[in-house]
């Protein structure tokens, strides 16, 4: 028990940011498994009488212009961001993992190739391709995602490969190929464990992105079909009606910003506590 | 330097020309007759049997691309069929607005975030550091849209300070600032945390160097060393984050033309989109890719210039 403060989870623990954080994170969480239960009304039900209704005790943040409770779409919208951010992450992620030992480990020639892909990919602005395959993709979670995919794997991509490139000529692989062990062995047993550190704080790091990108689709109307209450869809909403219903757009902004806050605490955190040559120099 | 400057403005031309013909092949290879997407599903059928001659739609996909690049060249970026004027025109009436909002962020984000920045390193490891610290943590997390909407309800709706919609009278510059302070600041918001925390690492650097503690043994004040000296070397590292930056920035700037209602080439493509007016798209992506990437070049040339190490990588 005397080391429990030396372990990953003690140090954060020590660290009120990152205790903050993990607060927000495990509200989210149980919001988005909890959403029908701790919902007072269902999120789609219209109630045209109470239409525009500020918050009360019947309807905690207010109604929209269609008497739709905010409270419960906000909640189910939980699961919304947490899904796309999830999925999202881990497809890209994983790509970008894989792409990124290739550079790194690969010939030359292939680094090139690679790196001129992830420059180029970084080019374009992620909500202004966003809008511009809209007009190709039909509307839907899956077009979020695959714009996030596209946008975000490159990333990974360049920690991965810089991480790699320079863990290839570090003594231990060195002497680990001089014991006659294959290149996949390398890859796989002291490569890979080597580089998921940073690649996991990236992650960390990108799921709020990920729920930004979302929220900012919705918002645009490019993101989750009408009536799907995500947090942008929400946020259009009370957009539309900024002077009737100021509410909506109070309500809607905090989730998104406790989310963006949480897991950037987080991040941060993990980045200092797991590189310890950044936890001097702060 | 001129070989490093030649090999850049070489990749970043390559990147253009790929990121955009990538676009462009997606859009003429895609499932579906092209002209309905192009032109939408209310063109007429002789528009369509014009379009596609004149776009030479039935050739190969690389000589398609070729033409359209050799289009490009001679500053002809299509047609707007919906309002049947020039592409070009739409959007370079368009870009000057967008480009006065991300420089009015860079102009928020620079001010702000130095200023932030040199004070934390000044008063490292104090409470007012930590505060500042977190400060921006939350700048940078906060989402610009959200940001851009909760100004917009505080400062234009509820308290009036600031106006709701346009970009201000043309030819009045006030007017014009006036119109700009409040949705640059939602856009820059952000970029005043990420200036902030690389000035004052960068600064804090700087300050062990061996020709800070000359300038302070030749009894210069220590706020002087640190706000003429250390501050000129330690803001480098910013101008290139800036410069990369200005894609995000973009991405924010839709959000903000759309939602204090100003023209710009966010709000240009975000109506060509519900239209499907895909030449208008083509033609604004077009342009912001190449605003992008020019501005990263230039930042990262301005880098290079200053910082000779940076030639190497």
């Amino acid at each position: 028990m005397g080391h429990f403060k030396h372990t990953l989870l003690g140090r954060l623990l020590a660290d009120p940011m990152a205790v903050f954080a993990m607060l927000i994170i495990s509200g989210l969480v149980l919001v988005a498994l909890f959403a029908d239960a701790i919902s007072p009304h269902n999120y789609a039900e219209m109630n045209l009488v109470d239409r525009f209704a500020p918050p009360s005790s019947t309807y905690w943040l207010g109604t929209d212009n269609l008497g739709r409770d905010t409270f419960s779409r906000l909640a189910q919208g939980s699961r919304i961001a947490l899904y796309v951010a999830l999925v999202a992450v881990s497809i890209s992620g994983t790509i970008g993992l894989i792409l990124g030992m290739i550079a790194g480990f690969g010939p030359r020639w292939l680094d090139n190739v690679l790196l001129f892909i992830f420059d180029t990919l970084r080019a374009y602005p992620t909500i202004i391709l966003a809008l511009a395959l809209a007009a190709l993709l039909p509307r839907g979670l899956s077009t979020v995602i695959i714009v996030v995919v596209i946008t975000s794997f490159s990333e990974y991509g360049r920690v991965v490969r810089t991480q790699t490139l320079s863990l290839k000529n570090a003594e231990f692989i060195l002497a680990e190929r001089a014991m006659g062990a294959s290149s996949a062995r390398i890859v796989f047993h002291h490569i890979l464990p080597n580089v998921l550190g940073p690649f996991f704080i990236l992650a960390a790091m990108n799921l709020p992105v990920v729920i930004t990108i979302e929220a900012g689709m919705s918002f645009l109307g490019i993101g989750v079909p009408p009536g799907t209450p995500s947090w942008g869809a929400t946020l259009k909403d009370g957009f539309d009606f900024i002077r009737t219903t100021p509410w909506i757009i109070v309500a809607g902004g905090l989730p998104l910003i406790l989310v963006t806050l949480g897991f950037t605490f987080l991040g941060e955190a993990l980045r200092d506590q797991l590189d310890p040559k950044l936890r001097k120099s702060r | 330097m001129l070989q490093y400057t030649f090999q850049r403005v070489l990749l970043a031309l390559a990147i253009i020309v790929v990121a955009i013909s990538a676009l462009f092949t997606i859009m003429i290879t895609l499932p579906g007759d092209p002209t309905t997407v192009l032109l939408g599903p209310r063109a007429t059928p002789e528009l369509r049997a014009a379009f596609r001659a004149n776009m030479g739609l039935d050739d190969p996909v690389l000589v398609q691309i070729a033409n359209f690049w050799g289009r490009v060249l001679r500053g002809d970026l299509g047609t707007d069929y919906n309002r049947n004027r020039p592409v070009a025109e739409a959007v370079f009436s368009a870009l000057p607005h967008t480009m006065a909002l991300v420089f009015g962020a860079i102009f928020w984000s620079a001010t702000l975030g130095i200023l932030l920045g040199a004070f934390s390193a000044d008063n490292r490891n104090s409470w007012l550091d930590r505060v500042s610290g977190i400060l921006s943590v939350g700048f940078i997390a906060a989402p610009s849209f959200v940001v851009a909407l909760y100004s917009l309800l505080l400062f234009s709706v509820t308290l009036r300070w600031f106006p709701t919609i346009g970009a201000g009278e043309p030819g009045d510059l006030g007017s014009r600032l006036y119109h700009l302070a409040l949705p640059s600041f939602a856009i820059g918001l952000a970029w005043v945390g990420y200036v902030a925390r690389i000035v004052r690492a960068s600064m804090l650097e700087t300050l062990g160097e061996n020709y800070i503690r000359t300038a302070r043994a030749f009894g210069l004040s220590r706020r002087k060393v640190i706000y003429n000296y250390a501050l000129r070397v330690a803001i480098l590292p910013a101008v290139q984050v800036l410069g990369v930056g200005i894609g995000g920035m973009l991405s924010s700037a839709v959000f903000a033309e759309i939602v204090f209602s100003r023209p710009g080439i966010g709000s240009l493509i975000y109506d060509s989109v519900s239209g499907r007016n895909y030449p208008v798209v083509m033609g604004s992506m077009l342009v912001a890719i190449g605003f992008f990437v020019t501005c990263a070049l230039i930042a990262d040339l301005v880098n290079a210039a200053l910082d000779p190490r940076q030639r190497v990588k």
